[in-house]
């Protein structure tokens, strides 16, 4: 009886402590990734009765909190550590980037293995997709914090201050130092726009003179796709509906990509500029940043920058004194889930969702954010808006080529001796883009992150553009040492750890695509093997739902077409190997009875 | 587009099908039009009367391309899925009709790619079609025989996955579940609940119940729900009723899974003779 009651009271206790969290989570924001965000901070997990509670609280299906609770990375059902950390597992920021893998090692400094939390509490450890850092060495976040430059001294001290629980704010504060490192500056980089000054020349334009120049202007959208932006902002200012929305897609989770990163921290006036722009065009009151959760760390000064563009009329109620042109921004924060950049995927997230992409048609210009007519464009895309509204069409199409205008923000990563930003017009030369980041006889170049194209070195003099190499900004650099089949196996672990699995295709096959490489890598793929690897590849690229499960299959499509010797030495002689490896399923019990020896393996 | 239509007015409410010309209303997808004119696109997650979902791709069709330009257009050789040049491919259940589509469904290329997906859904779960209850009621099972499949192909992928027997009258084994979202959809749109969504992600996607503990005991489900009924393979069952009727006279042991109209079949023989 006692215990029960003692239990009872410590329930009521659990559970009020967890409303009023509840209860500051939503004051400071509704949003159900939000209020998520508060309950992991705070107690480091999400209980099914935190999900209970949270449903109730802001009136939600149950199941709805839970599958989101279970959909994105950075929440967790079981404690993490009072230390959260995660490696980023990128080509070009990981924990293998350097050569040496810095994640066991911290492992073996705070004898914890990854995906784990210590027993005590005090640590968790993981791994997690690319965190946008890749112009800064091997690179963590630790409980959301960015920490760069990561080396075995690094390393060493991280896990003393682990030890010593020494809070965050006593770390050197230069580990969190994330830098610009814009290389060569063109278009939009080389000067910044004056605080208000594109709104004010909008505002001398009409409606339709600022969408046709941004028609006229010949942008396309930055995200990847390569849409022409005016062509989305007038379908969806010509589509009826009670609002319409503008969204800004800052969720860059493409590995190697960290341009917007860079936009976010050094041009975001401009960037809010350029999404008012699009609410004068499209006659929209109400705008969304979607934040990607790795960058939460910009989100303070994206906040304060919106708080002065209120203080200046930029943003609220008769924007500079127009009467009834109003208009606002706020600032979504995701929760570590690549395919919420996939925009209607993203829709759904702002929707407080699983993001799983939509059927389409409709699109989001028609039927968007909350079924209402929505532009969702990247931040460069905003930024160059911004730009053109001030400086005019023919300014940006003098830049670029004929389909493809104006410049494109780079994020140069990888082998290279100074990776960065580069701003170059459409149109330059990969060889040109690697003399200058000083990237001496590369082996292959990754253009557009693992969902581009992997090109050889006799291609070299291909373009960037959207009629030969697209790319959202991503540009991974390979020199002759790199074993690329490691790289590809790296992306389609990506690739399967990323996919939403809404369909067949991508879900089961991202994962088949995993292990079949894994058997090569492991050195003991056949010919058969690879056929089927091909087979799988076209038919994931081909019959996937969306973006994701279209581009997974690409990495190892062009490594099998450039670099088919990437693949074959690896291969064993034989026609057919089994799947199933005898020695490595004696891997638990090894583990189990601390053995190693030759008798416990079977060869 | 438009120059074609004005050109031969009479495909302006058709599409064709593998040749086929089919006539179709505006708000039709493909599938609608195809099952209305006897024409059979596999399908496993679509239903007539729940919203087109999407998901399990076994519609999938190609669809002609009109301009060549297509920038992404791929020219690698593939192997064995071969696609035609200048399609492209998309779901039959939730692409609106348009006039003048040319719709290639049942080549060999295309069933092809279908008994691959049909693997893939065999292999990510544990099915046990011989001491299942479902067998030869199996939508699933009987995809399988209708596109040919003789294996599973691919290695198992043998997950864990979690069984809720608490139910009084309904038994729910994740096993065999292929997430489909059927009962997802039936209950919402149908039955006027929400006992079932989807959560995880990727691989790790799974079905699961609306209710405080998770347990279907403390949803609202009842036996007369269609989603008690809908499911197609054998992961929502029907407590004490099984294998009332004989293995031989099953729905698929008398029908054909391209049977037009076999949704209906499918759910009373679900339902069972005596309901
Ligand atoms: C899996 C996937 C991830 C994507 N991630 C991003 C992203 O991080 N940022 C982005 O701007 N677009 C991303 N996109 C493209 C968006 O779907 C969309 O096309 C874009 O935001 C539109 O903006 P834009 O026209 O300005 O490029 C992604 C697409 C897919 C399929
Ligand atoms: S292709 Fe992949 S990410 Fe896209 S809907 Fe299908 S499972 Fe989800
Ligand atoms: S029937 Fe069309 S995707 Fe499942």
């Amino acid at each position: 009886m006692r215990n029960v009651s003692v239990t009872d009271s410590n329930t009521a206790n659990t559970i009020g402590v967890l409303r009023s969290a509840i209860a500051e989570a939503c004051a400071e924001s509704p949003h159900l990734l939000h209020v998520l965000h508060a309950l992991q901070q705070q107690f480091l997990h999400i209980s099914d009765e935190a999900v209970r509670e949270v449903a109730a609280h802001l009136d939600l299906p149950l199941s709805q909190v839970d599958a989101v609770n279970e959909f994105y990375s950075f929440f967790h059902k079981t404690p993490r550590g009072r230390y959260d950390i995660l490696f980023s597992n990128c080509t070009s920021c990981g924990y293998m980037a350097g050569g040496v893998d810095l994640m066991a090692m911290l492992g073996r400094r705070l004898d914890i293995v990854a995906g784990n939390t210590r027993s005590d509490g005090l640590v968790s450890m993981d791994q997690t997709s690319c965190i946008g850092m890749c112009d800064h060495g091997a690179a963590l976040l630790v409980n959301g914090m960015p920490i760069t430059r990561l080396d075995d001294s690094r390393i060493d001290r991280i896990a003393a201050l682990v030890e010593a629980e020494a809070p965050l704010e006593d770390w050197p504060p230069e580990w969190f130092q994330v830098d610009d490192n814009i290389r060569v500056s063109g278009l939009l980089l080389k000067d910044d726009l004056t605080v208000g000054i594109g709104l004010r020349k909008m505002l001398e334009l009409d409606v339709a003179d600022t969408l046709s120049e941004i028609i006229q202007s010949g942008l396309r959208g930055r995200g990847g796709a390569g849409f022409s932006t005016g062509m989305k902002w007038q379908f969806c200012r010509e589509a009826q509906g009670a609002a319409h929305y503008v969204v800004c897609n800052a969720d860059e989770g493409e590995p190697g990509t960290f341009k917007d990163r860079v936009i976010l921290h050094s041009h975001a006036d401009s960037l809010f500029e350029g999404m008012t722009v699009c609410a004068f065009a499209v006659g929209a009151k109400q705008g969304y940043l979607y934040l990607r959760g790795e960058y939460r760390y910009l989100l303070p000064h994206l906040q304060s920058v919106l708080a002065r563009r209120r203080e200046l009329a930029l943003l609220g109620v008769d924007i500079l004194g127009q009467p009834g042109f109003s208009f606002d921004i706020d600032i979504v924060v995701g929760a570590g889930a690549y395919i919420c950049g996939e925009e209607s995927a993203l829709i759904e997230s702002l929707e407080g969702k699983r993001g799983i992409p939509r059927v389409r048609p409709p699109f989001p210009v028609t039927h968007g954010y909350r079924g209402q007519p929505t532009v969702v464009n990247n931040v460069e895309t905003f930024i160059a808006a911004a730009h053109i509204v001030l400086r005019g069409s023919a300014w940006f199409r003098a830049e670029g080529t004929e389909k493809s205008a104006g410049s494109k923000i780079l994020s140069i990563s990888g082998d290279c001796a100074t990776p960065g930003i580069y701003e170059y017009p459409f149109g330059v030369t990969i060889r040109q883009v690697l003399d200058d980041c000083g990237a001496k006889n590369a082996q292959a170049v990754q253009v557009g992150g693992p969902s581009g194209t992997l090109i050889d070195s006799a291609e070299f003099d291909r373009r960037l553009g959207f009629d030969d190499l697209s790319t959202g900004g991503s540009l991974m650099v390979f020199g002759q040492a790199r074993d690329l089949l490691a790289v590809i196996v790296n992306f389609a672990h990506f690739f399967a750890h990323e996919s939403c699995g809404f369909c067949t295709p991508c879900r089961v096959g991202t994962a088949l695509l995993k292990n079949g490489l894994g058997k090569i890598a492991g050195g003991h793929g056949t010919r058969y093997d690879l056929d089927e690897m091909q087979h799988i590849a076209t038919l994931v690229k081909c019959r996937s739902h969306c973006g994701l499960g279209q581009t997974a299959a690409n990495p190892i499509l062009d490594g099998l077409q450039r670099f088919p010797q990437t693949f074959e030495q690896r291969l064993v002689h034989h026609d057919f190997e089994p799947h199933f490896d005898l020695d490595a399923a004696l891997e638990e019990a090894r583990q189990i009875s601390r053995r190693d020896d030759a008798a416990a393996h079977i060869e | 587009m438009s120059a074609d239509t004005t050109q031969n007015p009479i495909t302006q409410n058709t599409i064709t099908i593998d040749g086929q010309e089919i006539p179709f209303v505006a708000g039709q997808t493909i599938m609608d039009a195809a099952l209305a004119a006897g024409v059979y696109i596999p399908h496993l997650c679509h239903k007539p009367g729940l919203t087109p979902h999407g998901s399990c791709k076994l519609c999938v069709v190609d669809i002609a391309s009109r301009s060549v330009s297509s920038h992404n257009s791929d020219r690698r050789v593939q192997a064995k899925f071969q696609v035609v040049a200048d399609s492209r491919s998309v779901s039959a259940c939730t692409m609106p009709a348009v006039a003048g589509q040319q719709i290639s469904n049942n080549t060999p290329a295309l069933n092809e790619v279908r008994k691959t997906i049909t693997q893939m859904l065999f292999i990510e779960g544990n099915h046990i079609c011989p001491s299942c209850e479902k067998c030869g009621d199996c939508t699933l099972q009987a995809m399988a025989y209708h596109l040919g499949m003789l294996d599973g192909h691919f290695p198992q992928f043998l997950q864990r996955r979690a069984v809720d027997a608490s139910h009084p009258t309904v038994m729910l084994d994740r096993d065999r579940c292929i997430l489909c979202e059927l009962c997802v959809r039936a209950s919402r749109e149908v039955d006027g609940k929400n006992v079932f969504a989807i959560a995880g992600r990727g691989i790790n996607a799974h079905l699961i119940v609306n209710s405080a503990s998770g347990k279907l005991v403390d949803s609202d489900l009842e036996t007369s729900d269609m989603a008690a009924h809908i499911c197609p393979v054998g992961a929502i069952l029907i407590k004490e009723h099984g294998y009332e009727v004989p293995i031989g006279r099953r729905t698929f042991d008398l029908h054909q899974v391209g049977e037009i109209g076999s949704e209906e079949i499918i759910l009373t023989k679900v339902r069972h003779a005596d309901e």
